[in-house]
């Protein structure tokens, strides 16, 4: 179970470090799907060798499967509008914006 | 087996969440009426969307508290009082937006006020929630639509910007909550909160490693709730989005989203993690963290939005100063204290969405968000003048207005857990940066003011409002002046807000 865990942190770590650290906005997308994988492996390893009987876990890692999904059709959109407005998908030119 | 039992849970069910189910239709309608709709008569649309919510509010009035779904879906007052809210946000983001509809997203007006009425549906079931599968549900709801409501102006840079920060951000958010809740999950062993924090709390008692645990999901949920609140370090993207957004989007995103997030962490700690508390006696575990975060939001809020020129960006300053303040009273863990940020939060959505309101019309006017070009406003509008001033003033604070009982109630919240023997000294250092950081926040209130009165020629600009926007405008106007001079009907109802809650563990 342990084994399980470990290896959904270390993928946790490396979407956190992905997300932090990509130029390209697609490369933040699959950090992100990196992240979400992280918690699906957590929930589906604690389903089965924590708490065995009700499927609760896999439930909640299909429902996060599916808003997922969701999520990742808005932000492909998005970065669609991104590429007409600049030809770039790159984050260090998309910054109109400062404090 | 009884066949009729099932028939009944489910008539009780739909009974309970006609308000959803309404409002989740009616956006399917809104949708609907735009396509058949012809584009000269384009303020059709957006009645309907009004008609709509008001029907949706009514029917949440008739419905009445109840629970169904095994406890997944709970109405107590805290729920409806904060479904009031969300609804509210929702009827005065659509009413400020006739205006900007005309001018910018023609095509699109179906879209638009549908996208708005399905992220509150989000809201409201997140509202109803009692179990993290439906509450991680309804906060997606919320905010999926919000992505594309922000980068509505497809061929506006800014707003395709603020889009795509909200996004990532918003996704980002997300996914520590998940990681978050996948370990409560693997401690608990259920996803319901009531049982969440009995469970929590003996195996706390046979396992006290587990306490390491414990902190890994606290950090994670806090940093997903914090970019949702936009509590510093994780308000960044807030000014950027408000921004770019169309304005109607950032008024509901700050005072819609906001208290979203503010009912999730209520939910999620306060009912979730409250067993934990209970049993060490200790609740200043992630109190006094969350403590720290909200002083540094009120001081890089205030002090920050001093430089602003911006009005919208310098509104967004404002909201992050203000989700301190409203955090301060979920910190004192009393009875008082939960009713105080209900309260606060409704004084909010009438000041803040009355401010966005005024801030859309003079945008439709002159397409211009300069604090500058405020300047004369008072000789040649002088309604408008005198409306934005009552907004800013309530926002600040000052004694008639609403904001002024708000904040005295969230201190007085404070203060009162403070005197109690136990742990909560630093509360008063909290109320003390209240205090300070209000003071400040005066400048940046009453600068709009004294452009708006204070320069010799007269603006080049008339406001001129369409009949929406006046409504919603004199209905945040009633609503700052009631809640400020006669607040005792909604401090009746926001303190039985409690019953949600079980703090008599604390004493």
């Amino acid at each position: 179970m342990v084994a399980y865990i470990a290896v959904a942190a270390v993928l946790f770590a490396l979407g956190l470090f992905g997300v932090l650290t990509r130029r390209n906005i697609i490369g933040i997308l699959m950090s992100l799907e990196l992240m979400f994988n992280a918690v699906i492996i957590n929930f589906v390893a604690f389903n089965k060798f924590v708490w065995p009987g009700e499927m609760i876990g896999q439930l909640f890692s299909l429902f996060i499967i599916v808003v997922a999904a969701a999520e990742a059709v808005v932000g492909l959109a998005i970065v669609l509008l991104l590429y007409r407005n600049w030809q770039d998908i790159s984050n260090d030119n998309i910054n109109v914006m400062k404090w | 087996m009884n066949p009729q039992l099932p028939i009944v849970n489910v008539l009780e069910t739909l009974r309970l969440m006609s308000p959803e189910i309404f409002l989740f239709i009616w956006a399917l309608v809104v949708i609907t009426v735009d396509l058949f709709s012809s584009r000269k008569n384009d303020s059709l649309v957006g009645y309907t969307a009004l008609v709509g919510i008001v029907i949706a509010g009514g029917l949440l009035a008739v419905t009445g508290e109840g629970v169904a779904f095994g406890a997944m879906f709970i109405n107590d007052p805290l729920a409806i009082f904060f479904k009031i809210i969300f609804l509210g946000a929702a009827f005065m983001a659509v009413g400020s937006s006739f205006g900007i509809t005309k001018q910018k997203v023609q095509n699109h007006r179906g879209e638009f006020y549908g996208l708005i009425l399905f992220s509150t549906v989000g809201m409201m079931f997140l509202a109803s929630s009692q179990e993290l599968v439906s509450l991680y549900i309804g906060l997606e709801l919320t905010t999926i639509p919000l992505f594309v409501l922000a980068a509505f102006y497809k061929d506006d840079k800014l707003s395709v910007e603020s889009g795509i920060k909200y996004f990532v951000i918003g996704a980002f958010s997300s996914a520590m909550l998940l990681y978050g809740f996948s370990f409560l999950y693997g401690m608990s062993g259920t996803t319901k909160l009531l049982q969440m924090s009995v469970n929590i709390a003996s195996i706390h008692l046979s396992y006290q490693s587990i306490g390491f645990t414990i902190l890994i999901a606290n950090v994670c949920i806090l940093a997903g709730i914090g970019f949702k609140l936009a509590l510093p370090p994780f308000h960044q993207w807030a000014p950027d989005v408000y921004e770019g957004a169309p304005t109607p989007i950032a008024a509901f995103l700050s005072v819609g989203s906001k208290a979203a997030g503010l009912v999730a962490f209520a939910k999620i700690f306060l009912i979730g993690l409250w067993g934990f508390i209970g049993v060490e006696m200790k609740p200043n575990d992630w109190g006094v963290l969350v403590g720290i975060l909200s002083a540094v939001a009120m001081i890089i809020g205030n002090v920050v939005a001093i430089r602003q020129t911006d009005i919208k960006r310098m509104l967004a300053y404002s909201s992050i100063a203000q989700a301190g303040y409203i955090m301060i009273g979920m910190l004192a863990l009393n009875e008082h204290g939960i009713s105080s940020v209900a309260f606060y939060t409704f004084v909010y959505l009438f000041a803040n969405m009355g401010a966005f309101a005024a801030v859309t019309v003079f945008e439709d006017k002159t397409g211009s968000t300069e604090i500058g070009n405020y300047k004369g406003l008072s000789q040649t509008s002088p309604f408008f003048a005198v409306v934005l001033s009552i907004f800013m003033l309530s926002l600040a604070g000052i004694p008639p207005l609403g904001g002024f009982m708000a904040k005295y109630k969230v201190f007085a919240a404070a203060i009162d857990q403070a005197t109690m023997p136990g742990t909560f000294k630093w509360l008063y250092w909290l109320v003390g940066v209240g205090l300070l950081t209000s003071v400040f926040s005066l400048y940046y209130y009453v600068n709009v003011i004294k452009q708006m009165y204070f320069t010799k020629e007269a603006s080049i600009y008339t406001m001129t409002f369409n009949k929406p926007v006046l409504i919603v405008l004199i209905i945040c106007l009633v609503g700052v002046f009631v809640t400020g001079i006669y607040p005792e009907p909604i401090l009746d109802f926001t303190d039985k807000i409690y019953t949600a809650f079980s703090f008599s563990v604390l004493k």
